[in-house]
């Protein structure tokens, strides 16, 4: 009798994984992918050089993705993220090169000018109901304009150093100037032992109430990966220069995140308006508020991507931005994002925007041409989202 | 006589759910055949059987229509043979005229070509035969939900129909509708057109049906035939719910105390139409421990009453003074009637009160998440025991408060919903329609739980369309019409009539 009692209390397996396949099927094609680039590359992706370059690469694209999330989540849609990016790139141009501003003045002055393009887009969306495709239809023009007109159609740069460590500035090493970087490694080391520690007190939470439904093997398998994942890594890019800076910037956006998303009352509404507006509002929430808080989110995010993104090119162009906006939107949607909103997750985002990182870099090793390029990647986000829409069928 | 149909064995499974269990169904050419049923009992499922949603070989069991063995692998085929089925949610393109919507699918075109002529006579013809005098051209989102259900009957009569399936037709019909639809059915008797009537309402299956078959918890219980039976409220009920009903309203110890809400001189005018008054000068008074009913027709503005007064949810140049406890409150925005004291439970459950793919847990705590976190972090420990003393408390079915609440019957739906606003802790709560389209079994519960909250002294106030319901429930009811309050009658003085003729005379 006690035998039955512990199975029926514990969830197969097999089963529990069916019912998540979503979850760690999203984990495991990241996996299988960079596996099969790292083949294919003849391990040249994994290489430390080539690492580094990849958070570099992605580190704006991921930062547009945590505020996507949170827009798609309250059922709408960001388009203006690529040039509001850009146009903040080439403010900060124009302040730094031209005016002659102090840096932090000039960062100061652009996440504001950002959060005020935010708002200014979220006004119309959530006290006047305009549709929020319209409306960022139209910041996407307008900021790709402005941009062009702020720098005269031409590039403007450089940037002083202090600006530039923004993006290739790395953590220094408090341990000496010697390859390896110890405080990279050590770092890593203590972010995967701090998730591993995270995840076990969660868990014996949980289980406390009697809430936690994930077997054993499976939190251990996941978390053991996750954690290994972090240590290597952190290894690799020790030997070359250590942490970038914005590795740095990006695990404490993404921390703040999640935690915003799952623990908290303002994260639970977005939510809530999501997945039932009206409801939300008669239930006391002051859903155009929220809505108008999360563009301005947006736009502020969307400025920091634009500032990193500046500085990792050292100059400010015209083009800069451009249709970013398709790979963060791509980005949530790979990571499970319901697009009727309501549902979606974070770290799913986090993984959805390394899963296009690590193609585009895959792919640009191996030469494939821009042409094949954009071809798989569509066909990539297709899948995705068919495989989500099946998934949901399939559990009725 | 040999039967139209005869279903013989019917069995359905579902992956851990057996929704049918060995249904026999027989109904008679030209009879009028009710179907009774809690909600969830399978009444639905098997009509998605006979109709070929689930095709022929996803179930065991026999078909027989028209003595021949059918295997219908999905809708067409059915409608083909003259099986029409008109679901409770109704299927009509609401921009599309009259016309377009009863042709839907199955237009007078040649060659894809429509011909828009014939289109509109043979509209006409069909509306006066369902005796409705509107346009062929008029969009069909103009139209009242009655009007709407005649464009659908007249859509089946467009195909010929031999057998048509009603699934709950007056569930959102006023009275006169009503009528007027179960009169039509009668006609269609007349002609030989067999009518299987799925319905809630026993007074108006008592009215027409000439059998009843009633199944509870997936199974045929008993059919009646209502010409060599007598056919009681108690008999279907004890039938439907397997056990007796000996007080449809549980009984509560009257105690009526303080005054706690009183609403004096409100007016409201139309969101759009902003010379359309909504509401006239109404003036209303709930006491602690005291149940108040507001009775109208739909379209009385109830709901707008009750809206306009919950954070002015609806309309505009909202004027009047709402007190509660004697004084003054703010009521002006949702969150702000909320802290002063006040509840509204909506009638449109899924569109306005859930946030169905969300949790039991999370929709519960919406409203007053506050109580369960600090500085804006929220306490999944003191949720989740909220979460449960609740599902305890109104005995919600769950196999757990992690389920989607879009997953639950009407009635566990509807006491999320009670939950969710009792968890707010109102002085007053607003109950529009709290038992529409749940069974009877749920109802019980859910008055059950009105008695409690008054037993708890708060004023409570329930708007509802079903008149036994007021009267039975209620220690006061208003009448409504046309946005005025047109009287006001005491527990012991109230009866349908009393209340009809109220509204009759404005």
């Amino acid at each position: 009798m006690a035998q039955t009692g512990t199975e029926a209390a514990r969830p197969a397996l097999g089963h529990y994984l069916k019912g998540h396949l979503r979850e760690y099927g999203i984990l495991i094609a990241l996996v299988a992918i960079m596996l099969f680039f790292q083949v294919m590359t003849d391990g040249t992706l994994m290489k430390p050089v080539n690492l580094t370059n990849l958070f570099l690469q992605n580190s704006y694209i991921i930062i547009m993705a945590l505020g996507m999330l949170l827009v798609i989540v309250a059922g709408h849609i960001d388009l203006s993220v690529g040039s509001v990016a850009g146009f903040i790139g080439a403010l900060a141009a124009v302040m730094i090169v031209n005016w002659g501003w102090p840096t932090p003045v000039v960062l100061l002055a652009c996440l504001i000018v950002g959060t005020i393009i935010g708002a200014a887009q979220g006004y119309w969306i959530a006290y006047w109901r305009i549709p929020s495709f319209i409306v960022t239809l139209a910041g996407m023009l307008v900021f790709r304009g402005m941009t062009l007109w702020l720098l005269n159609g031409q590039s403007v740069g450089p940037f002083p150093k202090g600006f530039q460590l923004l993006s290739t500035g790395f953590v220094p090493d408090i341990f000496g100037p010697d390859k390896p970087n110890i405080t990279a490694f050590v770092l890593g080391l203590a972010a995967a032992t701090a998730i591993v520690v995270f995840a076990f007190r969660a868990r014996a939470r949980q289980m406390r109430y009697g809430i936690e439904d994930e077997p054993f093997i499976a939190f251990a398998v996941r978390n053991g990966v996750i954690a290994l994942a972090l240590a290597y890594i952190s290894w690799l890019l020790a030997t070359y220069r250590g942490l970038p800076n914005v590795l740095i910037t990006m695990a404490v956006l993404i921390s703040a995140y999640t935690f915003l998303t799952t623990s908290t009352t303002l994260g639970r509404r977005i939510y809530a308006i999501g997945g039932n507006e009206k409801a939300a509002k008669l239930s006391g929430i002051r859903t155009e508020w929220l809505t108008f808080l999360t563009f301005c989110n947006m736009g502020l995010l969307a400025a920091l991507a634009g500032l990193i993104f500046a500085a990792r090119l050292n100059t400010a162009t015209p083009k800069a931005g451009v249709s970013f906006e398709l790979d963060v939107i791509a980005a949530v949607f790979i990571g499970g994002a319901s697009m009727s909103g309501g549902s979606g997750k974070i770290v799913g985002a986090v993984i959805g925007a390394f899963i296009m990182g690590v193609m585009n870099n895959g792919m640009s090793i191996l030469g494939v041409g821009i042409d094949y390029q954009q071809v798989i990647k569509g066909l990539v986000l297709l899948a995705a989202v068919i495989f989500d829409v099946y998934n949901k069928s399939k559990q009725g | 006589m040999t039967p139209i149909l005869e279903m013989r064995g019917i069995t359905k499974t579902f992956p851990g759910v057996k929704a049918l269990d060995n249904v026999n169904l027989t109904v008679l050419p030209g009879e009028i055949h009710a179907i009774c049923g809690e909600n969830g009992a399978g009444k639905s499922t098997l009509m998605k059987v006979l109709s070929g949603v689930y095709p022929h070989g996803s179930y065991e069991g026999e078909i027989f229509y028209e003595g021949e063995a059918m295997a219908f692998r999905g809708i067409a085929e059915s409608e083909a043979r003259g099986i029409i089925i008109i679901h409770q949610e109704l299927a009509l393109v609401p921009l599309l005229s009259i016309a377009e919507n009863i042709f839907l699918g199955n237009e007078n075109a040649s060659g894809g070509v429509i011909n828009w002529p014939e289109t509109y006579t043979r509209t006409s013809a069909l509306l006066k035969k369902v005796g409705l005098s509107e346009a062929p051209t008029t969009p069909v989102d103009k139209l009242g939900v009655g009007k709407q259900q005649l464009v659908e009957i007249a859509k089946a009569l467009s195909k010929e129909v031999r057998l048509l399936i009603l699934d709950e037709p007056t569930a959102s019909l006023q009275e006169n509708d009503s009528q007027k639809l179960l009169d039509l059915l009668i006609e269609f008797r007349a002609q030989g057109i067999a009518c299987i009537l799925i319905s809630h309402k026993l007074n108006e299956i008592r009215h027409v049906a000439d059998r009843v078959t009633i199944i509870r918890d997936g199974a045929t219980v008993s059919t009646i035939d209502c010409k060599t039976e007598e056919i009681s409220e108690a008999r279907i009920i004890r039938d439907m719910v397997g056990r007796d009903m000996a007080h449809r309203y549980p009984p509560r110890d009257v105690a009526i105390g303080e005054m706690l809400m009183e609403v004096e001189g409100w007016n409201v005018w139309h969101p759009e139409h902003a010379e359309r008054q909504m509401i006239r000068n109404v003036s209303l008074n709930v006491r602690a421990g005291e149940v108040v009913g507001i009775a109208g027709l739909m379209g009385s503005g109830r709901t707008e009453l009750a809206m306009s007064i919950f954070g002015r949810s609806y309309g505009r140049n909202i004027s009047g003074e709402v007190r509660l406890r004697g004084k003054a409150v703010d009521t002006s925005t949702v969150p702000t009637a909320i802290a002063a004291g006040l509840a509204y439970v909506t009638e449109d459950r899924k569109g306005l009160g859930l946030v169905l793919p969300e949790t039991i847990l999370r929709n519960t705590t919406l409203s007053a998440m506050h109580k369960v976190s600090t500085y804006g972090v929220v306490d999944p420990g003191a949720e989740r025991k909220v979460a449960e003393d609740y599902r305890t408390a109104l005995k919600i079915r769950t196999p757990s408060v992690f389920q989607k609440v879009m997953n639950l019957s009407g009635g566990n739906q509807q006491k999320v919903v009670l939950s969710k606003w009792l968890f707010t802790d109102p002085a007053v709560l607003i109950l529009d329609e709290p038992t529409r389209g749940i069974d009877v079994g749920a109802k019980f519960e859910i008055y059950g739980i009105i008695n409690d909250l008054a037993a708890q002294g708060r004023g409570v106030i329930v708007i509802s369309s079903e008149m036994p319901e007021l009267l039975g429930m209620c220690d006061r009811i208003y009448v409504m019409n046309e946005g005025a309050f047109v009287g006001e009658l005491a527990k012991g003085d109230a009866s349908q009539e009393k209340i009809m003729s109220m509204i009759v005379k404005g």
